[in-house]
């Protein structure tokens, strides 16, 4: 099949980007979207232009790499999917592609389809986690865990931590991937310690990093190729009501023993 | 070069308790002043990482990656094997250690294996106690599953992403440590040249991937957690950006590499469906639980499968292998498709396939249960394929999956080079000529978690540091080379993409030195691999320059490594004159196609040193000796 | 790039919880549930139009009783102002930080599963507040309304709605409330935490039930004042009202100020 590739270039994170259109001729509908940009980078590479930059490592859906606005839609067309997962199939042809990066504040573009997701390493940063140290843990059945509590701990903890969801957002919000994590931990015995500490740490970080708000849109849910519901965001909130309303201030008393 | 081992006195289960005694510490107060570099950010070095942190000591920690979540450790599917015996079928810390020094083939270090069974119960725990959401019974107990080559279910398990979850728990840890400043994260940063001041290990260069910037960083040991080499072969299970220069350029350096040859070829990955494809996916093994193999029984069948009546159909694992049948382990069932598609039997395009039929078993037990066994592993070829392996068969055939061979490291998960430490499946591991499913993830922990924060105490205790100045010899030479290097790449005024050497390589290596090797092809292999070598250097277009983010570039200096590292494969497989796990010389097998071993003369790990660039790379051996496990022939009929 | 630890000011509870952004929403949230409940109530009173004979006693008699409640008119009113003020502070401060987490916008972007409702919510709110002052001034105060006396809900709308643009206007903001509705009721209770989880979290049969029966309630009477329904032409009783209204501190000057019963119950969730 044959298409128009209309793409955005921008040479760097202070350049100024604009579209540019590639025509790409015999594409197999058995590729997937980042190989079919494999064959248009070789084609650019011959022809002596840039190759076009993009995000991917594990091209098997998990890694959270890849990335990519397609025709509007985070991912592409097919649901619960990343970009590298989705096939030519998808598209007809004579199609014209737009594709551009994920677009958010905290997300700067690095060149062309490449951003800079750290902002959500310093979510995880601010208290996404559990604080033990290594070599002090129980047996590993000491605690029972039913196993609703397990599998919703699980259906959370699925995040690839790809940025669909504050690309697909029209406010740019990162909640759903905040709230996966504070759910992942929440539904855990784990992660009660600081389960409300937690949310009010990873809340504050989020809107540091400048991300939007959350209206409840859905279209994070939508985007996102782990199928993650926004049932975490009631619960971040939930958990982030109670911690503002009755979580203790951190005593500053200290002393040598 | 002296292989040290360094392997502790004293009887097999009590030789990693005294050498923990015996290590030498370093005083809480004095670790601060030690300066780690771990390079790579999955499960090995991120655990590495966060665990050494929390112990004290300044880490610096760098993955090419953006984020450290992302390393391909990620992507393991099946489990981590534990012997917990929670299950009580009869599992011990001897039994796991008996699987897996006997599915390696017996060439792994005993010591070193026993002391992963020891631990594999401790990475459990440390795991559920950071919130892994392993699969739960009901009861709100641990699940377990059955993996390839053991008798007992042991194996712990997140849905299909195990490796994902258990990664994520280090990764947790080590975000914490960094919030804390105890570990300094690079990102999008690319080790590439190990310096080396006295002999020791004392830093790295590396290069920002954003800015193309070339960094120094100092230090008082490196550790290499940097993963395998299987993209070698061009199409692997493995990432894209998955590589081998972190652990070359130490090679280069000095540091002896083990047994490049052990690969570990996945029976059940999806088909290649062209040219432009560019990795393999995984089933994983346990689809091979309920689907059945099967081959038609004459070469250039046409009809759909089907049509094929049941009577022209040739199950050949359970005809070859009547007691293990299709879970039998996985040289030997990817070997066995080898040999059904080299018959002409092979299925889908270009006869590269056999169907792994799931009939029987709908029939059995009924759909629905089969959508709950592997709704997510169907969903995933029907999304690949565009085929519904409801209804038809999968066509699946075996791919490169796991590099066994790799750094040389002592007990202590030393290299040659004093310092430099290699963890995981960079290092030549304990795993011998063939890994069992489910005992990767357990390597990498065990070593990240509970091996290297004793050793690397006891490292940094036996020895004085004089600090390293930024302008010491070594420290500028090695910056030079490694600029040196880079200009070279860009400035090639050459017509070929790295992608196409890349290409090249991959099949020289995947039909040479691939699931059946012999002497003959791997010396055409050694030749033609040189003469692909020097093609790159002249005639290879970089586009783009060093000062930049330039994936080209990246690529193109990964490859120029795969382009050496491919013939030292090439020569450790043409020297290993025998079949052992996943080597397998076609000179060597038994009458009805076994692999043939040859204990007399080849019961060694094979280190290679190198010996300066255009010469033949010098062959060490560490002499394994097995007094716990008795050397048998590996039998799964 | 600041931490939590670095940008917590010594500020107070109340305040740091305002400053976040989940904070707003809840407090939008909050806001927004107080505005339903009184939007709700104010349409059962409307109702009261279609009684049909003695409908316009009945509409004054309601006018009064609420006049005689003491202070706690001016409690509710106070309420509502608040909620109005906090709602759309919050409702400013967010858009202004969403706006601002995305400068570049997308040259293509395909919503997929969000509703129109949640999309044009700023917009809705917009037309609420206008409709909100409009109101007040139409119903309360009686500014342009034909024949407009004092408790005499019942005529006041009558006469009202012969003006064919204020029954366009208040079908159109009712309407939109009705929208606003649409996506606020069901988004405030998940703001709050408050839903169990659910197999399909983007269905809200309570939220179509609550923005129907609003919207449709409200929307009713300035159209069956078009088609002439209300044809109750008996002279309004002052005795009741008299009698309450004697009350101290209730003269009719002081009755104009507080408003009409309708007024009272006129200010939508904005």
């Amino acid at each position: 099949m044959n298409l128009t590739l209309r793409v955005w270039r921008q040479a760097g994170p202070a350049a100024a980007g604009q579209f540019v259109e590639y025509p790409v001729r015999d594409i197999s509908t058995e590729m997937s979207f980042l190989e079919m940009l494999d064959v248009v980078n070789e084609q650019l590479t011959e022809q002596g232009d840039a190759p076009i930059a993009f995000d991917h490592d594990c091209r098997e859906g998990i890694c959270g790499m890849c990335s990519l606005m397609i025709d509007g839609v985070a991912h592409g067309p097919m649901q619960a999917t990343t970009t590298c997962q989705l096939h030519m199939r998808s598209f007809r042809d004579g199609d014209s592609i737009t594709v551009e990066p994920w677009r958010a504040q905290a997300f700067p573009v690095l060149r062309d389809l490449c951003v800079d997701r750290t902002a959500f390493d310093r979510i995880v940063q601010a208290g996404g986690f559990v604080s033990i140290t290594t070599g002090n843990a129980p047996d590993g059945n000491a605690i029972a865990i039913p196993k609703p509590d397990a599998d919703a701990a699980m259906d959370a903890a699925a995040c690839i931590g790809c940025g669909a969801c504050v690309a697909a957002c029209p406010n740019g919000s990162a909640s759903l991937f905040t709230a996966a994590k504070i759910s992942h931990l929440g539904h855990l015995p784990q992660g009660q310690p600081e389960r409300y500490r937690r949310a009010l740490r990873m809340v504050a970080q989020m809107d540091l990093e400048t991300f939007g708000g959350c209206t409840l849109f859905g279209e994070c849910q939508a985007a996102c190729p782990k199928e993650i519901s926004i049932d975490t965001i009631a619960r971040m909130n939930r958990d982030y009501i109670f911690g503002a309303a009755f979580e203790q201030e951190e005593s500053r008393a200290g002393g040598a023993g | 070069m002296d292989l040290i081992s360094n392997i502790p006195s004293g009887p097999i289960d009590k030789k990693w308790e005294s050498h923990k005694f015996d290590m030498k510490l370093v005083n809480p107060a004095n670790k601060r002043k030690y300066h780690v570099l771990v390079v790579g950010s999955g499960l090995a070095g991120a655990s590495a990482a966060a665990t050494m942190s929390e112990l004290g000591y300044q880490v610096s920690c760098f993955c090419f990656q953006d984020s450290p979540r992302r390393a391909h450790s990620i992507a393991a599917q099946g489990g981590i094997n534990a012997a917990k015996n929670y299950q009580n079928d009869g599992d011990s810390v001897q039994r796991l250690f008996y699987d897996t020094v006997k599915g390696g083939d017996f060439r792994a270090r005993e010591a070193n294996v026993y002391r992963l069974a020891e631990i594999s119960v401790n990475i459990i725990d440390q795991c559920v106690a950071q919130g892994v959401p392993f699969a739960r019974e009901y009861g709100g107990l641990l699940a377990n599953r059955s993996f390839g080559g053991a008798q007992v279910s042991r194996t712990f398990y997140a849905r299909g992403q195990t490796g994902q979850q258990l990664l994520l728990g280090a990764y947790q840890a080590l975000e914490k440590e960094i919030a804390k400043g105890g570990v300094r994260m690079y990102t999008r940063t690319e080790m590439l040249d190990l310096i080396v001041v006295d002999g020791q290990a004392r830093g790295i260069v590396t290069r920002n991937l954003v800015s193309g910037a070339m960094e120094t960083h100092l230090a008082d040991a490196v550790v290499l957690a940097t993963g395998g080499y299987g993209n070698v072969f061009y199409l692997s299970t493995n990432a894209r950006g998955s590589n081998t220069t972190a652990i070359w350029r130490a090679y280069k350096r000095g540091a002896a590499f083990g047994n490049p040859c052990y690969t570990q070829i996945h029976p059940t990955c999806i088909p290649q469906s062209g040219d432009y494809q560019s990795k393999l996916t995984l089933m994983s093994e346990s689809l091979r639980n309920d689907g059945r193999v099967w081959v038609p029984q004459s070469p250039g069948e046409k009809r759909p499968p089907h049509q094929i009546p049941e009577a022209e159909r040739d199950y050949y694992l359970e005809r070859k292998y009547p007691s293990f049948g299709n879970l039998s382990p996985r040289d030997i069932a990817s070997r066995a498709a080898k040999e059904a598609c080299d018959s002409g039997r092979g299925v889908g395009p270009g006869g590269l396939g056999v169907y792994l039929d799931f009939r029987d078993a709908i029939n059995r037990v009924g759909r629905d249960k089969i959508e709950e066994r592997y709704g997510n592993l169907f969903q995933m070829y029907q999304r690949i394929t565009d085929e519904d392996p409801y209804a038809v068969p999968m066509r699946i055939y075996p791919a490169v999956h796991y590099t066994m061979g790799g750094l040389w490291v002592d007990y202590n998960l030393m290299s040659t080079i004093p310092g430099l430490h290699v963890l995981g499946e960079a290092n030549f591991s304990d795993h011998g000529a063939n890994r069992l499913g489910a005992s990767a993830l357990m390597q990498g922990l065990a070593d990240g978690y509970f091996v290297i924060p004793y050793t690397i105490g006891h490292y940094l205790a036996s020895r004085k540091f004089a600090p390293v100045a930024p302008d010491h010899p070594e420290v500028r030479a090695t910056e030079r080379a490694v600029e040196e290097r880079l200009r070279r790449l860009v400035g090639i005024p050459g017509k070929r993409t790295v992608q196409s050497f890349h290409r090249e390589l991959g099949k020289v290596m995947w039909d040479k030195c691939g699931m059946a090797r012999d002497a003959e092809g791997l010396q055409r292999a050694v030749s033609q691999i040189q003469g692909l070598r020097e093609e790159f250097w002249e005639n290879v277009n970089v586009p783009g320059s060093g000062a930049e983010l330039n994936q080209s570039l990246e690529q193109a200096g990964r490859v120029a490594d795969f382009l050496e590292l491919g013939e030292l494969m090439c020569r450790d497989a043409l020297h290993r004159e025998e079949s052992c796990g996943g080597h397998f010389r076609t000179e060597h097998q038994t009458a009805d196609g076994e692999a043939l071993r040859n204990d007399e003369q080849f019961t060694y790990v094979a280190a290679w040193e190198h010996a300066g660039d255009g010469q033949a790379p010098i062959l060490n051996k560490e002499p394994l000796t097995f007094e716990n496990v008795h050397l048998a022939t590996r039998s799964y009929k | 790039m600041p931490t939590p630890d670095e940008a917590r000011s010594p500020a107070s509870r109340v305040r740091r919880f305002w400053d976040s952004s989940v904070g707003k929403k809840v407090v939008m949230a909050v806001t927004g549930i107080i505005g339903i409940g009184f939007v709700l109530g104010h349409m059962a009173g409307n109702l009261q139009m279609f009684k049909g004979a003695g409908a316009a006693q009945a509409m004054h008699d309601y006018a009064v009783l609420l006049r005689s409640t003491g202070g706690l008119l001016y409690v509710m009113r106070g309420i509502l102002v608040g909620a109005i003020v906090l709602h759309v502070t919050a409702a400013l401060q967010l858009t202004a930080r969403n706006r601002a987490a995305r400068p570049v916008p997308y040259a293509k972007r395909t919503p997929q599963v969000s509703t129109l409702a949640s999309r044009t919510m700023r917009y809705g709110g917009v037309l609420l507040m206008a409709f909100i002052v409009f109101h007040i001034a139409d119903m309360t105060l009686g500014i342009g309304v034909p024949g407009f006396r004092h408790l005499d809900p019942y005529n006041n709308l009558r006469n009202g709605f012969t003006r064919w643009w204020a029954v366009l206007f208040y079908v159109l903001a009712m309407l939109s409330l009705g929208f606003h509705l649409f996506h606020g009721a069901w988004a405030s209770l998940r703001t709050l935490g408050a839903r169990r989880p659910s197999a399909a979290p983007l269905h809200r049969n309570m939220a179509v039930a609550i923005a129907v029966v609003t919207a449709a309630g409200l929307v009713a009477v300035p159209i069956a004042a078009v088609l002439g329904l209300f044809r109750d032409d008996m002279p309004v009783s002052e005795a009741m009202s008299t009698a309450r209204a004697g009350a101290p501190g209730i003269t009719p000057a002081g009755a104009a100020a507080i408003g009409t019963a309708s007024a009272a119950a006129s200010v939508p969730r904005a």
